[in-house]
């Protein structure tokens, strides 16, 4: 069995040095690369195992989308949507995003290319085409973004917006429609996350700081950053503070998000999923 | 000058230099009578990371500053621990370099960076936690399996020894342990379905005198802990720095996680002697006696932390804070286990054996939808060092309090292919989520005192007689505290996680603590 596996593989592996090659120069060709599983169910379910061991950490389980990857379920895909695009995707990552290239998680080798192969399958078999419910009237969503539902206070979408919040211009693009679902309807239950430091193993979370400084003044607001030390946010009328810890009479940080919950009184069905679709359309999902 | 005179002339200049700095077994053996310099990875061969300089202490701690700063510029964690003889400070950093300063001024004298292939397999990063000295070299056990000795004044590559075929997943991390006349290093690959085994080499030559494999060959005992020939491919890596006992003649090595290491599917037993503390002949590398601390692991719960010697109450004592969560004091004359505390939140063990040993629930095995398990698998704690303090008589070990989704993913074994059988994921709901360092009480392993980390750290500990505690956080602060109380005494940011475990040396009388922290060796000493 690895003999044939290793054969396999060795196919596999003058097809990726040619892939790469070509890669740089005439990219259709790589669509052409054909996806040697495609289809099959027990390869789907290799890749199934594949996929959690490498990928869903950060795309999570079921492919979901997790805190840092987007949810793979969704299609179009933004970084290619053919196999072999999908195949160069994992291999080589995207260039300027936290997805790295296999191999380059200092996690050993990485994935051999079957493996590859096997994952791409299995993003093949989880994938929803067109989600119906999920086509909303981004047009109306985009006027309770900045109105009724008053959105637009603290978040930006493609430049416009409040600061305290996080931007939401790409969240479509990165968040499955559960996740945003779930943001509005009960938006403490997953805190977005903020700022990665680079050696740092967690990112901080969009958590609510209640200060009482020096001279007796309160503040509420967003954590943008804090050590053991120091402590720095952003409040409710978009001020920077940043304060040694033992300078304020009181600091106490919560879980509980300053953003309110969107229940289906204040939000029913409808207009959220008008929301979403104007969310998709801000973010280039929804074309 | 004729040539001959010359030549006697450059050999007495030679002779003159080979005959300084020369560290004997014998200074070895009484590394803590020497607190001007730091001998070894944890300090002494009892593994306390402790250090009886008290210039800087309680009173003046707030004075500290920096007084140097190297920089690797290398990537990645960079997790070592330096020496310091009579003056010279000895390192490695990320990717098998290694390099001496000047431990005043932080200048190098000489440095060395292996030429590693493309194609190693460290499991968690190109790190490398630091060297042994012995005689007038310093050794290096490397990431692509080599074990090397460099010369102390040139870093001139003086032997090079293949331990293993680093394609089949092994690879090296951990700082040698120089015992007598020879070189103690155990090997990484836990994830990689390898056979570990701890090795001892002639610190003269590089000639190995003998292995000692931490999974026995069929016929041997404690192979029967294993299904089939699940032995072959069973883990069990050695990747953490041992610990002396010249008294009885043994020494104290830990053991990781069986392969794969979170699927027990296919390995049905006790799986010996992975999660072990093993007691070696250093001579012969027999064993005496083992302790298994998490049977038939299924959490990456490596119980590679130091196995740190005490003796208090005319007992000797082993101490270990096991990454699986619990705080377990043995009797090191006999492997007898004589508490098993739990110092964090721990949700896989539900009771313990009769002998008090806790013992895996049925529970907490990893399923294809997830199982959230406490500790996650990066552990309560990890291979970052804990600290002893003779004063206070209170073991301080950095702990996490991290839950993890642990997610079955059965895999093929492909020699030098990754092997983890699983995935884990950080629990959604994030509590709890947060690190602290920990005063664990000897006696009851109750927790004394603590100071909370924002989050989760990576940094060791070190304990002074100046009864100071100094440890780091992920956040990039390097942290004094008073060893009593825990309370802050000074600080500084770095500017990056500290994924290292500080020391401590003094050179014309003045003394200095050094850590790492993101690429960067920092030194702090008193203001003048």
């Amino acid at each position: 069995m690895i003999e044939r596996m290793k054969a396999i593989r060795a196919a596999i592996v003058s097809a990726t040095i040619a892939l790469a090659l070509w890669s740089g120069f005439a990219p259709p060709l790589c669509a052409q690369v054909k996806n040697p599983y495609a289809g099959d169910e027990k390869m789907a379910k290799l890749g199934e195992f594949a996929f959690r061991a490498n990928c869903a950490f950060c795309h999570g389980l079921g492919a979901r989308g997790g805190g840092r990857g987007p949810d793979l379920t969704r299609t179009p895909k933004k970084h290619g949507e053919s196999d072999a695009e999908i195949f160069n995707t994992i291999n080589n990552g995207v260039a300027g995003t936290a997805m790295p290239p296999n191999g380059a998680t200092q996690q050993g080798v990485g994935m051999t290319e079957e493996e590859v192969w096997q994952v791409v399958t299995y993003i093949r078999s989880v994938e929803k085409k067109a989600d119906a419910k999920s086509l909303g009237n981004a047009e109306h969503g985009k006027q309770l973004f900045y109105g009724a539902a008053a959105c637009g206070t603290c978040h930006m979408v493609n430049g416009k917006g409040g600061r305290l919040g996080p931007d939401l211009s790409s969240a479509a693009a990165g968040r499955s429609t559960d996740y945003l679902t779930e943001s509005l309807r009960t938006p403490s239950k997953r805190l977005a996350q903020g700022i990665s430091e680079a050696m740092k193993e967690f990112s901080q979370e969009y958590e609510t700081a209640n200060v009482t400084a020096a001279d007796g003044t309160k503040y509420a607001g967003v954590v943008l950053n804090e050590d053991a030390f120091t402590l720095q946010i952003l409040d409710t009328r978009e001020n920077l503070h940043s304060w040694e810890k033992s300078s304020l009479k009181s600091y106490e940080k919560t879980r509980q998000s300053l953003m309110p919950a969107y229940d289906e009184k204040v939000l029913p069905e409808k207009d959220l999923q008008d929301l979403l679709a104007f969310l998709a359309a801000a973010s280039g999902g929804g074309k | 000058m004729k040539r001959r005179e010359t030549i006697l002339v450059a050999m007495a200049l030679c002779a003159g230099a080979a005959a300084q700095a020369q560290v004997t077994a014998e200074r070895l053996l009484h590394a803590p009578n020497e607190p001007q310099n730091w001998l070894m990875y944890n300090g002494d061969y009892a593994g306390r990371r402790y250090s009886a300089l008290e210039q800087i202490n309680l009173a003046n701690a707030k004075e500290l500053s920096p007084k140097w700063a190297y920089q690797t510029m290398a990537g990645g964690k960079f997790e070592a621990t330096p020496l310091v003889v009579d003056g010279i400070l000895y390192a490695t950093g990320q990717d098998d370099r290694a390099f001496a300063l000047d431990a005043r001024t932080g200048r190098p004298v000489w440095q060395y960076q292996r030429a590693l292939p493309g194609d190693i397999r460290p499991c968690c990063g190109r790190v490398n936690r630091g060297l042994a000295i012995l005689g007038d070299k310093v050794f290096m056990a490397t990431l692509d399996s080599h074990v090397i000795a460099l010369d102390t004044k040139t870093g001139n590559v003086v032997w090079d020894a293949t331990a293993v075929d680093y394609t089949k997943g092994y690879s090296f991390t951990l700082a040698p342990l120089a015992i007598k006349n020879l070189v103690l290093v155990g090997v990484s690959g836990g994830e990689y379905g390898i056979r570990g085994f701890i090795d001892a080499y002639d610190a003269a030559t590089g000639e190995r005198k003998w292995r000692f494999y931490t999974i026995p060959a069929a016929g041997e005992p404690g192979n029967e802990t294993w299904e089939g020939e699940s032995w072959k491919i069973g883990g069990s890596p050695a990747w953490i720095t041992g610990t002396f006992d010249p008294e009885t003649n043994t020494t104290f090595w830990t053991t990781g996680n069986p392969s794969p290491s979170n699927r027990g599917i296919g390995r049905a037993g006790d799986n010996l002697y992975s999660n072990s503390l093993l007691a070696l002949d250093p001579d012969t590398g027999k064993l005496k006696w083992y302790f298994q601390f998490t049977q038939h692991d299924e959490h990456d719960y490596d119980a590679t932390q130091v196995p740190v010697m005490i003796d208090e109450g005319g007992k000797k004592l082993i101490a270990q804070a096991n990454r699986n969560g619990f705080f377990y004091v043995i009797d090191r004359t006999n492997g007898k286990l004589m508490l098993a505390e739990s110092y964090a939140k721990v949700s896989w063990t539900k009771e313990k054996d009769a002998n008090g040993r806790p013992v895996p629930a049925k529970e907490g095995s990893p399923t294809p939808e997830g199982n959230r398990v406490c500790p996650g698998a990066a552990g309560a704690t990890n291979w970052m060092s804990p600290t002893y303090d003779p004063q206070t008589k209170l073991f301080y070990v950095t702990a996490r309090e991290q839950c993890d989704v642990f997610s079955t993913a059965p895999q093929p074994y492909d020699a030098g292919h990754a092997y983890y059988g699983s995935a884990y994921f950080p629990n959604e709901d994030a509590a709890p989520f947060y690190g602290a360092l920990r005063a664990l009480d000897l006696k009851t392993g109750k927790v004394v005192w603590e100071w909370k980390h924002v989050s989760p750290t990576w940094s060791g500990v070190l304990s002074t007689a100046g009864g100071i505690v100094f440890t780091g956080d992920a956040e990039g602060n390097f942290i004094a505290l008073d060893a009593k109380s825990g309370k802050a005494l000074w600080h500084f940011q770095c500017g990056a996680s500290v994924y290292s475990s500080p020391m401590t040396y003094s050179v014309d009388g003045k003394q200095y603590v050094v850590v790492a922290a993101g690429s960067a060796l920092f030194a702090f000493g008193l203001h003048e």
